[in-house]
């Protein structure tokens, strides 16, 4: 929903905030509530680039909530410093630090331990700014006496006080901050943030320092806590020690989940409905102290029945309306039912037809003029306690070599790619790829050498479309691992829609960029897993049984496939369907308890002796079917 | 110099402080290894026990069925909040399961508030537990020396249901890989339903032996879920040992640093917890596989 029209949502949020004065007072909202909404609106978009878009709940946002507001309430009031606006920068900037050093400990673990470990820290925050640092702080008294901004414009001083007054102060903060947010969250950074929620394995498979992205992540949403915990101040002109305790995170998660997360405005609206609903249930209710309970109610089955909150349940029901309107078209073409053996030779007769697509060359990197074999192991030996998975296994492939490797289940195939690709490490051995000895490097520094490799089991950001997830792939190829471009809109890379045309191309999904990966056919999903391998631009690709669990029709296109991006690049692929890696492959390496058993041109397999021993246990006869 | 009478009750105090966080953390992370749901609700269950038990107390006046009432009504609570909420949470983001039981916790909390308001309420200690002892060095309060004893019996309690009996072992079973004890033929959602029982009764029968040693509000569940969660992530998730060991640990370091400065308290914690996450990451006596 963020994808429409340029700008759309920036001119929208602009009328809305011009034309807010003038609604809301009619619907019961009284200024200093609106200018409330507004401060929880500010941190809640950091925060929901947090959550939202990055997945990490973090229960710990007051802690710098209340570091930006107590470093500007500090330097406003005691300090002396005269300039507002500024002050709330520095503010920012205070907790934009601290977010960093504490993102350090806190993003060492995810899950449930980055939850318990950020309401630890939090805490602790809350308690130093209540004792050792009291005398700065004012510890359970605040800082009172926090002015107003005001700008000089030299011909006139503008004056921002309280009420509406203050409120066009608030409102272009807000503004600033949502445009701030929008570029974030549309840049290639922002795109790398939600294959982070996704699946953060696979962003770290095909090249991206997740843990670099993350801490950015908690730093942005640190910054705009800081900087909304300054304004809290200059609106309440006192700075209450509040700020700091655990109900401050609490209620901006509950918001955030009530108007909902992923969609910027959700924790605005949140505060809304919070805010109003709290004025509501005390004053026009007389629920008195009650008003929590209900709105804690309210939230438990918003989080049962609608967990995309608000704003998420608002967009289904738009789908839901605009969806009657579009449905008549598929349910024309379904009204022709094929049999499995027409659909059969349907494919068969595309797939020839179609012309080949380009190849795409691997790209060109240091190591290319690398005269040698691309990879060379040698005595690749892995140990799980008393398991020996591969034992001294010495492998080389030169360049531009089609290479396939067979063995029975079991035979430590898959933890032999895993070794290459150094998901894990090996117990002993070396690694070299072109010339390069990458043995105990990680798994992302690898692909962004050139070496990748596509899963047994998908692993696909199955969230997003199949676009999103190539675009997320050729980033890294064309970004490199770590890079802080925020503001820069991802239609703006060089060459990065041509990568992902041509990959899409490649694999043969050009019908369907759009669609979510979770619509896809299991077929299209494992072309999409190969397109995420190959959209990096690999020099070495591995396939780890790119046909395991496809229909005859499906292996038809993949051999196709598979066939057409070999060209001009090097893949080890391993797979169990004989006939269509013969037909593949120069050269197999069979793989038997953790050894090589032999190597040779699919000929010299197909009647060795002992491969058919290991194969059919014994049953001498020629391997053919 | 060090007043040594003065730090051997501090040493004392942590004893009974730590005692109390690994029975609560033993509570939360034998539910969170066999059912995999964090419950930000833990903290209101050891709040919901102490009120259970008060409400016990001033209609019998009896403090040993003040003891039994708060930890069974908590226990009957933890299997309803299972069989009606959490059950449908198990195939959902953590994210989400901390959502609803965090809501939850604020749901408990504030129904307390409705019902007794804020103001603290206290729970004597039984006639035979009141007063002081002499330990021939010094002096120390009866209750909160029984409290060490009565703790540790709850733990040796939970320790032979979880180690010698036939559910034990299908709860660590479960802790392992509790697809696979379903596949074993076992109802391992009624397991569920019973360890978020044995759960939660651990952390009301905490709050209702707590409560004569602090005085009862409403809010009293929120710092304790915070320092049980230190405890669990210094002793490991899922481990019931690293629970104990987590808690003796976290009760001492926030004694004796009370002793010296209380403001550091809660800093000397979390210089603990960084400590740990540095050097062993999965906790001390946390398994590699769950995370």
């Amino acid at each position: 929903m963020l994808k429409q029209r340029r700008f759309l949502i920036e001119v929208l949020t602009a009328i809305g905030l011009i034309a807010a004065p003038f609604v809301l007072p009619h619907l019961g909202f009284a200024p200093n509530t609106v200018n409330r909404i507004l401060v929880w609106g500010l941190f809640g978009l950091g925060f929901d680039i947090l959550f939202g878009f990055t997945g990490l709940l973090s229960f710990g946002q007051s802690a710098f909530y209340g570091t930006g507001g107590f470093v500007a309430a500090y330097l406003l009031t005691r300090a002396g410093f005269p300039n507002v606006f500024l002050a709330l920068v520095i503010g920012m900037v205070a907790a934009a630090v601290t977010g960093y050093f504490v993102g350090l400990i806190a993003l060492r673990r995810t899950g449930i331990y980055f939850a318990m470990i950020t309401v630890a820290i939090a805490e602790v925050f809350y308690f130093v700014e209540f004792n050792p640092l009291a005398e700065w702080t004012g510890g359970e008294n605040g800082l009172p006496g926090v002015p107003t901004p005001s700008f000089n414009l030299g011909f006139t001083t503008l004056h921002f006080t309280t009420g509406w007054s203050l409120y066009q102060f608030l409102a272009a903060c807000y503004f600033v901050g949502v445009v701030i947010a929008l570029r974030i969250v549309r840049s290639p950074v922002g795109a790398i943030l939600s294959a982070i929620r996704d699946n953060p394995l696979r962003a770290t498979a095909v090249g991206h320092n997740i843990h670099g992205y993350k801490l950015t992540a908690f730093v942005i949403a640190a910054a705009y806590a800081g900087f909304a915990g300054g304004l809290l101040g200059v609106m309440q002109a006192f700075m209450p020690p509040d700020a700091f305790m655990f109900e401050t995170s609490g209620q901006l998660i509950m918001q955030t989940a009530i108007g909902g997360p992923g969609t910027l405005f959700g924790p605005l609206v949140g505060a809304a409905v919070w805010l109003f609903l709290q004025d509501f249930l005390q004053s026009a209710l007389g629920l008195g102290a009650a008003w929590k309970l209900v709105l804690g109610a309210v939230f438990v089955l918003l989080v049962c029945f609608l967990r995309r909150g608000i704003i998420g349940g608002l967009v289904d029901l738009y789908r839901l309306a605009a969806g009657r309107r579009t449905d008549r078209k598929p349910a024309v073409a379904s009204a022709k039912a094929l049999t499995a053996e027409e659909e059969q030779a349907i494919a068969e007769a595309t797939v020839a037809k179609q012309p080949d697509p380009p190849p795409m060359a691997p790209l060109n990197r240091a190591g290319d003029s690398y005269a040698g074999p691309i990879l060379q192991a040698t005595g690749l030996t892995k140990r799980y306690g008393g398991l020996l998975a591969n034992s001294d296994i010495d492998f080389t492939v030169n360049h531009g070599e089609l290479r396939g490797i067979i063995g029975p289940n079991g035979a430590g195939k898959s933890t032999f790619f895993k070794m290459l690709t150094c998901e894990v490490a090996p117990t002993s051995g070396k690694i070299v790829f072109e010339g390069l000895d990458i043995t105990g490097m990680n798994v992302t520094d690898v692909c962004q050498l050139g070496l990748t490799k596509s899963y047994q089991v998908n692993q696909l950001f199955s969230g997003l479309t199949v676009r999103e997830n190539l675009t997320i792939a050729a980033l890294s190829e064309l970004r490199g691992k770590f890079r802080l471009d925020m503001f820069r809109s991802l239609q703006s890379i060089p060459g990065l829609s041509e990568q992902v045309e041509r990959t899409l191309e490649l694999v043969n999904l050009t019908t369907r960029p759009d669609t979510p990966v979770s619509e896809l056919a299991y077929g299209e999903k494992r072309r999409l897993e190969i397109g995420l391998a190959l959209a990096t631009s690999p020099s070495l690709l591995l396939l780890d049984e790119p046909l395991a669990g496809m229909s005859p029709r499906e292996r038809v296109e993949t051999v196709k496939l598979l066939k057409s991006i070999s060209k001009g690049r090097t893949m080890i692929i391993i797979d169990h369907d004989m006939d269509s890696l013969f037909e593949l492959v120069g050269r197999v390496t069979v793989l038997q308890e953790g050894r090589v058993l032999v190597e040779g041109t699919p000929d010299e397999i197909k009647n060795n002796a002992v491969v058919q021993e290991a194969y059919l246990g014994g049953v001498h006869g020629v391997l053919d079917a | 110099m060090i007043n040594w009478p003065n730090f051997v009750s501090q040493l004392f105090n942590g004893l009974a402080l730590g005692a109390l966080l690994a029975l609560i953390s033993s509570g939360l992370t034998i539910i969170y290894g066999t059912l995999g749901v964090l419950n930000l609700a833990h903290g209101a269950m050891f709040m919901l026990g102490g009120y259970a038990g008060y409400v016990t107390y001033t209609y019998t006046g009896s403090f040993i069925l003040a003891v039994i009432g708060g930890s069974l009504f908590v226990m009957i609570l933890g299997i309803v909040m299972e069989r009606v909420i959490i059950r449908h949470f198990y195939n959902r983001p953590h994210e989400d399961q901390l959502l609803v039981t965090f809501g939850l916790g604020i749901c408990f909390v504030e129904i307390v508030r409705f019902i007794f308001s804020s103001q603290s309420l206290v729970v004597p200690p039984p006639p035979l537990l009141q007063g002081i002892t002499s330990l021939g060095f010094m002096y120390y309060p009866t209750y909160r020396l029984a409290v060490v004893g009565i703790v540790a019996v709850a733990l040796a309690a939970l320790f032979i249901v979880l180690y010698r009996t036939r559910l034990g072992m299908i709860v660590r079973a479960g802790i392992e890989d509790s697809v696979m004890v379903d596949s074993l033929g076992i109802n391992v959602y009624r397991v569920f339903m019973i360890v978020f029982g044995i759960g939660a009764m651990a952390a009301g029968f905490a709050g209702i032996i707590n409560a004569p040693v602090v005085s009862l509000t409403p809010g009293i569940g929120d710092d304790i879920l915070v320092q049980t969660f230190v405890v669990v992530v210094i002793g490991g998730v899922g481990s019931f040992p690293g629970a104990i060991l987590g808690g003796l640990i976290a009760g001492e370091i926030i004694s004796i640093t009370s002793m010296i400065n209380p403001g550091y308290a809660y800093v000397m914690l979390f210089v603990a917890m960084t400590l740990v996450l540095v050097l062993r990451p999965h906790g001390l006596l946390g398994a590699q596989g769950r995370d």
